[in-house]
């Protein structure tokens, strides 16, 4: 038994906004933009946030283990959507976790992906199992702002606790200091930014540093024995620096990812360290940070069981399903940046009674559909009586996930009537291997690629609707085609 | 066993308002319009109409809930007014109740009247609205042409049809509406187009294009029945009687039990094999002489008319392409211009249909009339989306037919 990373999971959305795009767009106004014009970011679809990005991070991680072992969820984000209501507990709805679990926001700082996973391993051992730690962001960023371009959409997740881990738990620590390189205000939408030059000589060289040596001090380990080193940060070589003065090995520098995914904020700690350990041999030591308002830094050892934790898309297999997005005002108006005429069709109020989703969550939020106890027969919903033309038993049915169910098209279209932030509107019948079936928006169809009558559908947890008037926005699950994600 | 509806009930009169876009009417001024028709045709006074039922689909939209709309503006006689609303079979419900009214001896003299104002939206096409406050938390962003539109990918997978050659039937489908609306002074759209025209036309759901889709109009429509020897006893020759009225609704098998393969309707199929046998009819094909089918979607008359068993499972297609339901055809189906062309105020649709029937089967049907006599007529509702529908069937003929 030791204490470390027992999974891990990724989730990066499937288009990429090319980074020509945006700063060719921008150049009349900001021409020094074409210097990070290189490579591609990671761009959520309109349907995705923090909160259904961590729900795919989450299953993947999830994959070939009881979920009901899980005791609890430290969801990280600076990206909530929202303020009041606990985002921890959408993720483990979705996830279908028992209620018996402790769930849990981390926000305010680019660290708190880090902290998040730091917590969990200073607690789970109180715990009564392990702990899901999942960091998310979609961050917003100003049209023409470098962060625009250095910037991505995306998630991680990690399963902490004591058992066989892929990753054993070395040690960590945490320097706290309000150095604010940025913030983001009461009620703002956007960070404010100081400049780089001294956040990099004051803050990544000054803090950074003082944080690692303390805790290499503490497990006495020595710079040289770092195999993988994570720091999260965007800037050009400001990892490569840090690691000289520390004195880690050149080579053990991770790829921050800024060519293929961008920075994906308080989620990034997580998207580098999983995707250290798709790579990791068993015996190397990696190092991960997290830098704001001070830094965190932990330390981990790949076990030999660290030879299958790549199972699975994590960070990896995500980046290798991307489709490049050329369109720019696509992602000016996902993001609200671009005041787009809806039409009159998008004004149709989208109010949800949270009395009537409280009650249907276990349909809308965990996609449970029934199966009868009589016939055996499973739908989607569940219902009193049984739909089965030759059964009709009443209140026969027993909760049955279809979440996780394999899929297939059965009919589709590409509705252009329908209001859509991103028409045409996809949808069609989908039919469940052992049974079940039910009328599906379809999401991340790729325009280039037809749809086909009998092809491999999986459902991901998707923003159903946005109620623009309150603030509000409801969950549901799509089909995607499989052969895209997995 | 039931006796059925055959041959209890007789139209007394109809009246149809013109159809479109009625910009300076309220659904008052469509209602009054197709009710005066109605009542000049029938040779009564208001004062003999004992109960009246009044079909309208998208209430929210034009006159709100409750009978009282009707009963005002016809000026009612404090009798007995019921709205009913079962989506685009609205029209035929009302008709269905006036009809059963008389039937059961329980008046003598009944009135059905739909209407839909639907030109007060501000955008084309169907109101957008919610589904109801659970349905809205997981059915699909649909629109109904994208719904209709499912049931060519799944009837082009099922009997191997090309894509092309479907849509080409289904263009001719529109063809032929337009042709026989430009011969209707009531219809909403009265232009003529050709083939190339449809399947060129902008995308609306694919593979339903804009002329794929029938328009959204304002309108009423209005009969008043009675029993048939009352309408002799006013003065009433060769009547209109009705043969059968059925109704089927969708229970979820459809939509959540995989039996159904999405490329047929299989409600209209129960109602349609219930029609026949409440008709006597064993011989659809050769014995029915005009169908007006719910062609809200070409696509949707394509199949249809195999799920009414006129043509053979998977040779829709053909039949359509040999002009077997054009108006100079063997069967005639849309000859005042359907759902496409005469257009579609929801809740005045079916009784519309019925007008058409009693108009042709009266000598009455002006330009567009058919040459030969016709002796049984049928009409077809459909509501809702093919997965998840109500689908109406009413029969119409002369007097022992």
């Amino acid at each position: 038994m030791a204490l470390g990373i027992l999974a891990i999971g990724g989730y990066l959305p499937k288009a990429r906004l090319q980074r020509t795009d945006i700063a060719n767009a921008n150049a009349w106004f900001n021409p020094a933009l074409k210097g990070l014009a290189k490579g591609e970011r990671t761009m959520a679809n309109w349907d995705e946030d923090t909160v259904t990005m961590a729900v795919e991070a989450g299953r993947d991680c999830l994959t070939g283990i009881d979920r009901n072992i899980v005791a609890g969820i430290y969801m990280a984000s600076t990206s909530f959507p929202f303020q009041d209501r606990q985002n921890a507990g959408i993720v483990a709805d979705a996830l279908n976790l028992s209620t018996r679990i402790q769930t849990l926001d981390i926000s305010s700082s680019q660290r708190a992906g880090s902290s998040a996973l730091l917590t969990a391993l200073q607690s789970v051992h109180s715990a009564e199992g392990p702990i899901l730690v999942s960091a998310s962001e979609k961050r917003r960023t100003r049209a023409a702002s470098p962060l625009e371009l250095t910037t991505g959409d995306g998630a991680a997740a990690v399963l902490v606790g004591e058992g066989e881990p892929v990753a054993r738990y070395i040690g960590g620590h945490t320097e706290a200091v309000d150095f604010v390189d940025h913030f983001r205000g009461e009620g703002e939408a956007f960070d404010y930014s100081w400049e780089e030059r001294w956040v990099r000589d004051e803050g990544y060289m000054k803090i950074a540093p003082n944080a690692i040596n303390n805790l290499l001090d503490k497990v006495g380990v020595s710079a040289q024995d770092i195999d993988r080193f994570c720091f999260p940060v965007a800037m050009r070589r400001a990892a490569s620096g840090l690691a000289r003065k520390i004195g880690i090995a050149e080579n053990a520098v991770a790829d921050n990812l800024q060519s293929n995914c961008g920075e994906t904020g308080s989620a990034h700690s997580l998207v580098l360290l999983v995707h250290a350990l798709e790579q990791a041999k068993p015996g190397e030591k990696i190092l991960v940070a997290g830098f704001g308002q001070g830094c965190d830094v932990l330390l981990f050892e790949a076990t030999e069981a660290i030879k299958t934790a790549g199972d699975r898309l994590a960070i990896s297999g995500h980046l290798a399903n991307g489709r490049p997005e050329n369109r720019y005002t696509r992602y000016l108006s996902f993001n609200n940046l671009l005041t787009m005429e809806r039409g009159i069709r998008a004004e149709v109020d989208k109010q949800t009674g949270l009395s009537t989703l409280y009650r249907n969550k276990g349909m809308s939020q965990k996609l449970l559909g029934g199966q009868c106890s009589e016939c055996g027969t499973c739908q989607f919903p569940k219902s009193k009586i049984c739909v089965n033309p030759d059964c009709g038993a009443i209140d026969s049915q027993a909760d049955e996930p279809f979440a996780d169910k394999a899929a297939k098209l059965n009919s589709y279209t590409a509705d252009r009537l329908t209001y859509s932030p991103d028409p045409p509107t996809y949808f069609g019948m989908v039919q469940f291997a052992g049974g079940g079936r039910m009328m599906s928006d379809l999401t991340d169809i790729d325009p280039d690629i037809e749809l086909e009558v009998g092809i491999s559908m999986r459902m991901v947890f998707r923003v159903k609707d946005y109620d623009m008037l309150r603030g509000f926005r409801r969950y549901f699950w799509k089909a995607t085609p499989q052969n895209d994600t997995h | 066993m039931a006796s059925g509806i055959k041959d209890k009930v007789a139209i007394l009169g109809m009246g149809c308002s013109k159809f479109g876009e009625r910009w300076n009417d309220n659904a008052e001024d469509l209602m009054v319009e197709a009710y005066a028709e109605a009542l000049e045709d029938s040779g009564i006074e208001t004062s003999q109409i004992e109960a009246a039922w009044l079909g309208t689909a998208i209430e929210e939209q034009h006159v709100g809930k409750s009978g009282i709309p009707l009963a005002m503006a016809l000026r009612l006689p404090y009798i007995p007014v019921t709205r009913v609303e079962n989506f685009c079979a609205s029209g035929t419900e009302a008709f269905r109740g006036a009809v059963y009214a008389v039937a059961s001896g329980a008046c003598d003299i009944a009135l059905a009247l739909g209407v839909e104002k639907l030109k007060d939206t501000g955008y084309g096409g169907l109101p957008q609205r919610g589904r109801g406050s659970v349905n809205d938390l997981f059915w699909a962003n649909a629109s109904a042409p994208g719904s209709f539109a499912q049931l060519a990918t799944a009837y082009s997978a099922k009997h191997k049809i090309p894509a092309e050659d479907l849509k080409r039937a289904m263009a001719h489908v529109s063809v032929k509406s337009h042709d026989n609306g430009s011969r209707n002074p009531k219809a909403h759209l009265r232009n003529k187009i050709d083939e190339d025209k449809v399947m060129n036309a902008p995308m609306i759901a694919e593979p339903l294009g804009l002329f794929d889709c029938c328009g959204v109009s304002d309108g009423a429509a209005c009969a008043i029945v009675t029993r048939p020897d009352i309408a002799r006893g006013l003065g009433k020759k060769d009547l209109v009687t009705v043969k059968a009225l059925q109704l089927a609704v969708s229970n979820g098998t459809e939509s959540q039990h995989n039996s159904w393969d999405g490329s047929y309707f299989a409600t209209t199929r129960k109602a349609a094999e219930r029609s026949y046998q409440e008709a006597g009819i064993t011989k659809p094909r050769d014995q029915i002489s005009m169908f007006e089918v719910h062609d809200c979607f070409s696509i949707t008359e394509v199949i249809t008319m195999e799920d009414l068993y006129i043509s053979s499972e998977g040779a829709a297609v053909k039949d359509i392409m040999d002009g077997f339901y054009d108006a100079d055809g063997k069967v005639p189906c849309q000859i005042d211009g359907g759902l496409k062309c005469f257009g579609h105020p929801i809740g005045a649709s079916g009784l519309r249909m019925i007008y058409e029937m009693y108009l042709q089967m009266n000598g009455r049907a002006g330009e567009r009339q058919r040459e030969q006599d016709p002796v049984l007529g049928m009409t077809h509702n459909l509501g809702g989306y093919p997965h998840q529908n109500v689908s109406s069937i009413t029969i119409v003929g002369k007097e022992g037919a």
